[in-house]
């Protein structure tokens, strides 16, 4: 009996117990996680087994629990864009922007067309990011290790990217409250425009490599599927619910940041499996390609940030020479700047759904309440479902397919 | 036709009465109030009923107001969606200290995790819910972490005293202060 590792009164340690076969076998307990190479992340579930095929499943999270939402209600509203990256740092600037599109919401700032299609531009290059490492992970864990190794130097080339936009990499602390802190330089534009021309034929072959290979098939196809109707009732968003046949995208629904400005389709599946993920996301990669070359196409000259010092941090060089940048640059970082009182939902299409921020504020310098939904957290548990009756090996695509990040799930 | 909150309004209030109370236009979301003994049935209407669809919840939250009345000190907070129609909708009920309210797990598959996080921060207490038990914490914790009444850090701290740094402290605190 698996007493090891379950209190006895535990309802698996029951059912074993009375479960056990004429032929002396019995179902079996199978810690996957919280710190196993296929879990990505630090989180654990505990299977009920029967020889190879999961029964049960019990998933526990919370092994990386930072209260981000306490530390922000202790925060001004910049102290608090830190905390954004780190929650889904395979797509940090989609974070940071959602929380300044969140503030600039709540104190009603327009910001400028540049900022705004830049910000598109970014974002579609953490969605690239983010869907590049979820499928060439589920490649990793279906025995492929090549495809992983090739397209992840592009990763790399996007940190370039964000390095010379901001200079930070990973976690990226991008952007301002309207807008950005400086223009990109001619460097990031080239960057960007090397990796525009390098990076479709990569992709195209790391599609080539899966999408009709007969091992990953086999290994996807029907494996971990999901109804329409149950990733809604489960709460699935972005490419896990699209694969579903559902085309629900915030970015369609409720645009920000301009993206009404731009033409792209909302990739859809049909049955939800593992395959559908797959290939939604593979097509997701083009769309957002697709959306970043309109942007640099269209990017119109003018002003990167608005007009608002008593918000927008001055950038360094005017706080060392300008009195009044001086003063607003104190003002801000101390939170002594006004703050109404009002209570808003804001929502973008993070890299694996809907990720929202629900602000409440009662014009003191840090919000009241913050609550971020994060995508992760809210689907993750379809994840028992998606696996019962299915055999270990299963367990582990479906999990890399579904993208949980450790981070968002736990904030 | 889009779906008016007009009509939101007077189709919930010809049903629940004065149970549900305070519409108003929160910027672009439509929000209320429902007493906790309806907000069950409340979001069973507006999930079932086929011309108010919301058949998506997109968030579910506690809050905490010290500083309110009695009856008001908790709110639970459900934001649901319909997407045919585009229209996102929040709806509050306001819980007394023990706070208490029905699950709405029988609705929506995903308002367990919710609600286990919505107990395991607030000890919001969710009635029927299937496994009512600590999620992101560790099951030992005793507290309800983001209450107010829990300081983010040790209160006896000094080197942290915000009126050192010229800074006003946060309303709650002043409130609590024991400086």
């Amino acid at each position: 009996m698996s007493d090891l590792l379950l209190p006895p009164e535990h309802r698996y340690a029951k059912i074993i117990e009375q479960s056990r076969n004429e032929d002396g076998s019995e179902f079996s307990i199978l810690n996957l996680g919280p710190t196993h190479p296929a879990t990505h992340g630090i989180f654990q579930n505990i299977l009920l087994m029967d020889g190879e095929r999961i029964l049960d499943a019990e998933p526990t999270v919370g092994y990386i629990h930072r209260a981000f939402e306490k530390i922000a209600e202790n925060r001004p509203f910049y102290q608090i864009n830190v905390l954004t990256d780190r929650m889904n740092y395979c797509s940090s600037p989609i974070n940071n922007m959602a929380w300044w599109m969140t503030v600039e919401k709540l104190l009603n700032i327009e910001v400028p067309k540049r900022a705004q299609y830049l910000r598109v531009i970014v974002m579609e290059l953490a969605r690239i990011t983010d869907h590049l490492i979820c499928n060439s992970i589920l490649g990793v864990d279906t025995g492929a290790y090549t495809g992983f190794l090739y397209v992840f130097q592009f990763r790399e080339k996007v940190y370039e990217i964000y390095e010379e936009i901001c200079g930070a990499r990973l976690t990226t602390n991008m952007g301002r409250i309207g807008g950005f802190e400086r223009d990109w330089s001619p460097k990031a534009f080239e960057l960007l425009n090397t990796f525009l021309e390098e990076f479709p034929v990569a992709w195209k072959e790391f599609e080539n490599l899966f999408e009709r290979n007969r091992i990953f098939i086999d290994r996807t196809v029907n494996v971990g599927p999901i109804t329409a109707e149950k990733a809604m009732q489960y709460g699935l968003t972005g490419p896990n619910l699209r694969a579903a046949g559902i085309d629900y995208d915030v970015r369609v629904a409720q645009p920000y940041s301009s993206y009404e400005d731009f033409e792209f389709t909302v990739p859809v599946g049909k049955s939800g499996d593992t395959y559908d993920r797959f290939c939604v996301r593979n097509a997701e990669v083009w769309e957002s390609l697709s959306i970043i070359r309109q942007a640099l196409a269209k990017l119109p000259e003018g002003p990167i940030h608005a007009d608002v010092p008593d918000y927008y941090l001055p950038p360094k060089e005017d706080v060392y020479t300008n009195m009044e940048a001086l003063i607003y640059h104190f003002k801000i970082v101390m939170g002594e700047v006004p703050v109404p009182v009002d209570e808003i939902y804001h929502a973008v299409e993070g890299g694996n759904g809907e990720l929202g921020f629900y602000l409440i504020t009662d014009g003191s310098r840090t919000p009241y309440r913050l609550k971020f939904r994060r995508p992760c957290y809210i689907y993750y548990q379809a994840y028992t479902e998606m696996i019962k009756g299915g055999m270990l090996s299963d367990a582990i695509v479906i999990l890399s397919s579904l993208n949980v990040i450790a981070g968002e799930l736990d904030a | 036709m889009a779906l008016e909150t007009a009509y939101i309004q007077e189709n919930l209030s010809k049903k629940f009465g004065n149970n549900v109370l305070n519409f108003e236009m929160k910027r672009d979301i439509f929000s209320f109030e429902a007493t906790s003994e309806t907000i069950h049935e409340v979001i069973q209407t507006l999930k079932e009923d086929e011309s108010l669809n919301f058949h998506f919840l997109t968030d579910l939250t506690g809050i905490h107001f010290p500083d309110n009345d009695d009856d008001h000190q908790f709110a639970v907070v459900y934001q649901l969606h319909n997407w045919i129609e585009n229209v996102r909708i929040r709806v509050k009920t306001y819980l007394p200290d023990p706070a208490e309210v029905a699950t709405i797990t029988d609705l929506f598959l995903c308002a367990n995790w919710m609600e286990r996080e919505a107990w395991d921060f607030f000890g919001i207490n969710f009635k029927g819910h299937p496994q009512l038990k600590r999620i992101l914490n560790m099951d030992e914790m005793v507290s309800f972490p983001m209450r107010k009444e829990f300081p983010l850090e040790d209160s006896g701290r000094t080197d942290k005293d915000d009126r050192f740094f010229g800074r006003t402290p946060v309303k709650s605190q002043m409130d609590n202060s024991t400086l």
